[in-house]
């Protein structure tokens, strides 16, 4: 490196996005620096545990047969629970055994970011670990390098990539996002957990390379804060991950680290802990609030992928790697357009919004905003409403001696009565509205849910 | 399992500087010290009505410098190759 040397393109951070971007460009022949804070690549990088692969396969076919990939996921369990009562669903499918393995696996993210890092450097990237990156470098108002502590100095480049994730210091530098408000991120702490293979295969029912999630969604997984628990199935350990939403959080003034314990002895999570010794804790904060919190993602010699862009499909389905490498490939795909013209300016480009308004990652962070902004102003739904939903369930299948239609009867009511306590002491959360919507509430408890859940429906389709 | 014992279990190479900044003025007049909750590794303490701050097990997940409203945190990462070094990820 050195002071007077020039790159085409500097991308700074060797995590899922970053990496993607070098190995695009490195194989297209464009001269790419990749920096990365860590020892090695994979050693700052948590998620909640599963690679999305999609644009991974496109890019290097039949990765799996290569690349350090623990498990192929193929099931999800969906658990609803409260103190005492559990719901749950789960899909699995034997076509998810077969190649492409439904693109879910779970990895060791230090093994495989190392891996990956490893075929862009292989495709002609240069990966310069143990290096922080402090600030852009700016001429004439475009961006065009980047500051480096210690010796290294100064380095420039037509372009600059900050992949440098969820905290990207990059993007507030370069003045494309403000300081981050606690509503704009979540909380994950994560637990690897050692356990046999044999013991992992029978208490999950599975075999092989065969892998399982256990999503838990919020509710008393996370004492009513919304967020989640997660198992996922490693070879030998399994991942287990608490997360919540920062500002709910703050707001209850409950302690993250007993959240996560509170998880990890719940009646319907110990036992699939039960015997296992913890190898390794992690925390690390991902984006949340989805498509209404996304920064603006390039200025004149800048791009921002992955998480640093927020980036991320905060639903039912907590996509992360997969927009990742997609905003890898576009900013790639950008670089490799802009070159063509010589025109690293913002208006040369905006070609990388219109591939992200063409993939999936921008079609899903929009077709969740009305989601992401409907959870956000109905916690009950994640919280009150379990206990009321669950006990239904409960009751449903409760042996007795009643005929099964006045037990349907008194589940109802028993349904109804709850919601109507919910109300009327303002935990189902109805404390901010007047006297006169409180009183209807409770005098028709079953219209206000119902109508609340159609909502709920309307903002989800 | 306490925090401590977790935190063994994960391998640091500590620099003899601290990374993060934390103005204890500030602190001691801080109406909710909420870096004592939110912290996943709970490095910041209450002793009396001071917090007290270590870095040593920060993994850096930036959390402290979004919770706190009252602007007590320069938060910054490690040097180069300092810091947690994740064994698996």
């Amino acid at each position: 490196m050195g002071n007077n040397h020039k790159f085409d393109v500097i991308i700074v951070g060797a995590g899922p996005a970053g990496t993607t971007a070098a190995y695009v460009l490195a194989r297209a022949g464009v001269n790419v620096l990749l920096l990365e804070r860590g020892t090695y690549p994979g050693t700052k990088n948590v998620f909640g545990g599963i690679l999305y692969t999609t644009v991974l396969n496109r890019l290097i076919p039949n990765f799996w047969e290569e690349a350090p990939v623990e498990r192929h996921i193929k099931g999800v369990q969906i658990f609803l629970i409260s103190g005492n009562n559990a719901v749950s669903i789960g899909v699995q499918s034997e076509e998810y055994n077969k190649p492409p393995y439904n693109n879910s696996f779970s990895v060791s993210r230090v093994k495989f970011d190392q891996w990956y890092a490893q075929k862009a450097e292989e495709a002609g990237a240069l990966l310069v670990t143990s290096t922080v990156v402090d600030d852009l470098l700016w001429e004439n108002g475009k961006i065009v390098g980047v500051k480096v502590r210690g010796g290294e100095g100064d380095i420039n480049a037509d372009i600059v990539i900050a992949a440098d994730g969820v905290n990207s210091l990059l993007a507030e530098k370069a003045g494309l996002r403000s300081h981050f408000a606690p509503r704009q991120v979540a909380l994950g702490m994560k637990e690897v957990i050692e356990l046999p293979r044999e013991v992992i295969e029978e208490r999950f029912n599975i075999n092989d390379n065969e892998g399982v999630e256990l999503k838990y969604i919020a509710g008393d997984a996370t004492e009513g804060i919304w967020g989640g628990g997660n198992i996922y199935t490693n070879l030998e350990s399994i991942s287990v991950v608490t997360w919540v939403a920062l500002k709910p959080l703050i707001e209850r003034r409950l302690k993250a680290t007993e959240l996560m314990e509170h998880f990890k002895n719940h009646p319907f999570v110990r036992n699939y802990i039960k015997g296992g010794k913890t190898i390794e804790y992690q925390a690390h904060l991902a984006p949340d609030g989805g498509y209404d919190f996304t920064p603006k993602y390039y200025t004149d010699g800048l791009l921002v992928v992955g998480d640093a862009a927020r980036f991320l499909n905060a639903s039912i389905h907590y996509e992360g790697t997969n927009f990742a490498m997609a905003s890898g490939e576009a900013a790639a795909k950008t670089v490799l357009e802009a070159r063509k013209k010589g025109d690293y300016s913002a208006k040369g480009l905006s070609y990388y919004q219109k591939l992200l308004n063409e993939s999936f990652v921008m079609k899903d962070l929009k077709r969740y905003r009305k989601l992401n902004r409907f959870a956000e102003a109905n916690p009950e739904f994640f919280d009150a409403y379990f206990g009321a939903i669950t006990q239904m369930a409960v009751d449903y299948f409760t042996i007795n001696e009643l005929p099964k239609r006045r037990q349907e009867l008194q589940m109802l009511k028993r349904f109804r009565s709850t919601l109507r306590d919910l109300y009327a002491s303002g935990s189902g959360g109805t404390y901010h509205h007047n006297r006169l919507a409180r009183v209807l509430y409770r005098t028709f408890p079953l219209v206000r849910f119902l109508w609340q859940c159609l909502k709920g429906v309307i903002s989800f389709i | 399992m306490k925090i401590d014992d977790k935190l063994a279990l994960n391998l640091f190479h500590v620099d003899k500087d601290a990374h993060i900044k934390v103005n204890e003025e500030i602190c001691r007049k801080c109406p909710h010290q909420i870096c004592t909750y939110v912290c996943p590794v709970e490095n910041y303490t209450l002793d009396g009505d001071k917090v007290v701050f270590s870095w040593e097990g920060c993994l850096e997940c930036g959390t402290c410098n979004i919770a706190c409203d009252q602007g007590a945190i320069t938060w910054d990462y490690p040097r180069g190759g300092f810091g947690i070094l994740y064994r698996l990820g």
